[in-house]
């Protein structure tokens, strides 16, 4: 279970996050929606530790985690739980495909054969719909949307207990969409993996969410079992999910 | 008044820029005692700091060797002193020039791609994905390039040294007339231990502040390509600063009367 109390996150005169709160239970799959630049990836990055925020307390399983020391042994233990998709991938690019996908599986206290590490991740790779031929190419030799899965299938590879997908399908087709929706799915229903998605795509929320949260304003303005999304009666959130321009949500920010 | 608040600001920031490159570089040694250790990154390294600099190390230091023979033998005929070219070539490349050229060539070929790397890694969340991948972005990027450097550097500057007296050598008997023999025998003769000490001392301290220049600018790149750039120069401008400043006090240590 996951739990945000009160985070607030400025940088420099920028108020970014003005209090969030946030409750994640165990084993479902939220979605945070929102307007570009609202906080949604500094959101995940503060509960990453990534970020440190100015105020307030994140709850992983009942330990604040922003109290963890960097480098320290229960942050590592912390993060060795951890999957994430990044929104730009940030794919290693001096190392190949599959050594990007099993970049866990290499070293460290999961450290694994090469020969295990490589197959693991050609298996991961075909789960996200890429041919192993890929496995030995460079990031940059890929499409950016190819870049993405390959993104996906690192944050999946050492089956974390608590995967954060930062935009897992902008870029992509809509048939590349559906797959990677189902593969979510999947991952939670099956492993029943803690998610936390951050998308704009309303077909991917309602495919994979359990709960929906959206923010605005540096708050979490609603949220809400998907069941409840479309009888809201919230404002921000109706336009938000009918993309139409009229409503309190300004076009221009 | 407002000259002076500048002024006081701009001391203000530039100790607490000190501070913070102090915390980073104990940081940095501090890890060289605590595993994990990527063996493989510092392979790389050296491999990229040390084998790929080897010919601009070569051709800055026998250009260099040459043209100090020239001037030497110019200067000295002013007062009928030609005949010490060997052995002011041989002192002055080895205490001064070697590692200084080769460290302000490691500046520019080494910080700036160590500056300019580590930076587009930041900008491009890789060093994020480091850390959510359990993988401490100071040991598995910094700690291997900043090893390497200063490791690696005090042969690049035996290898500097050597050739740049070897220039010496070749303007010496090819175009001043040197006895080949005499000149080497001279060279030899006039070095002393702690030139050699001295020359490789330097060339320790040059490459551990160029590399460390290169990886502290880069994890502090602000977002952006601008951020890069803007990471890249400060490292470059840092570090040949640095290197010239270590140069002398050095010097006064080893020298000073
Ligand atoms: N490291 C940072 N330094 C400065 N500003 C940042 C940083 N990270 C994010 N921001 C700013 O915070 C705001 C929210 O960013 P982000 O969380 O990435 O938005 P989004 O909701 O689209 O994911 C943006 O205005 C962005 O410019
Ligand atoms: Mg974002």
């Amino acid at each position: 279970m996951i739990e945000l109390r009160g985070i607030e996150k400025s940088f420099g005169p920028k108020n970014v996050l003005r209090g969030v709160d946030l409750t994640i239970p165990k084993g479902e799959s939220m979605v945070i929606i929102g307007g570009s630049g609202t906080g949604k990836s500094v959101t995940l990055k503060c509960v990453l530790g990534l970020i440190t925020p100015d105020k307030g307390e994140i709850l992983v399983d009942g330990q604040d985690v922003t109290k963890l020391r960097q480098g320290s042994s229960e942050r590592d233990a912390f993060l060795a739980r951890f999957g994430m998709l990044f929104q730009g991938g940030a794919l290693f690019d001096s190392l190949t495909v599959w050594q990007n996908v099993a970049f866990r599986l290499l070293r460290g206290t999961m450290k694994k054969t090469k020969a295990e590490a490589r197959e693991i991740a050609i298996e991961k790779l075909r789960r996200v719909g890429l041919t192993p031929d890929v496995a030995d190419l460079y990031p940059s030799e890929l499409s950016g949307g190819m870049q993405k899965r390959v993104g996906l299938a690192r944050a999946i590879a050492a089956e974390p207990e608590i995967i954060f997908f930062d935009e897992p399908t902008t870029g992509l087709d809509p048939i590349m969409s559906g797959v990677i929706n189902e593969l979510i799915r999947e991952i939670v229903v099956e492993m029943g993996a803690t998610a936390m998605t951050i998308t704009h795509d309303m077909t991917s929320v309602r495919a994979i969410a359990d709960k929906v949260a959206m923010i605005h304003g540096g708050k979490v303005r609603w949220t809400g079992p998907i069941s409840q999304m479309d009888n809201s009666g919230d404002p921000y959130l109706t336009q938000f999910i009918t993309g139409s321009a009229d409503g309190p949500i300004e076009s221009v920010r | 008044m407002k000259f002076l608040a500048t002024i006081g600001r701009s001391v203000l920031g530039l100790l607490a820029a000190i501070g913070r490159v102090a915390l980073f570089a104990v940081e940095t040694i501090s890890h060289l005692f605590r595993p994990p250790w990527y063996p493989r990154e510092f392979g790389a390294a050296l491999m990229q700091i040390g084998y790929f600099s080897l010919p601009v190390v070569g051709l800055t230091t026998i250009f260099t060797g040459g043209a100090l023979a020239l001037q030497i033998y110019a200067g000295g005929a002013r007062f009928s002193a030609e005949a010490v070219v060997p052995q002011i070539v041989a002192i002055g490349m080895v205490r001064e020039l070697g590692p200084v050229l080769v460290g302000l060539m490691i500046a520019a070929r080494v910080t700036s791609s160590i500056a300019a790397e580590i930076a587009t890694m930041k900008v491009t969340e890789q060093i994020d994905a480091l850390v959510t991948l359990s993988t401490n972005p100071m040991k598995y990027l910094t700690l291997p390039r900043v090893l390497a450097a200063t490791l690696v550097m005090p042969i690049l500057v035996a290898v500097g040294d050597t050739i740049g007296i070897m220039g010496g050598y070749l303007v010496g008997t090819g175009r001043l007339g040197f006895n080949p023999g005499t000149y080497l025998t001279n060279t030899i003769d006039f070095l002393e231990w702690l030139d050699i000490v001295s020359s490789l001392s330097k060339g320790a301290v040059f490459g551990f502040l160029a590399a460390l220049m290169g990886c502290y600018f880069g994890m502090g790149s602000a977002r952006g390509a601008a951020g890069v750039g803007a990471a890249t120069k400060g490292a470059v401008v840092a570090a040949s600063v640095l290197i010239l400043a270590a140069n002398f006090i050095l010097t006064e240590l080893f020298f000073a009367a």
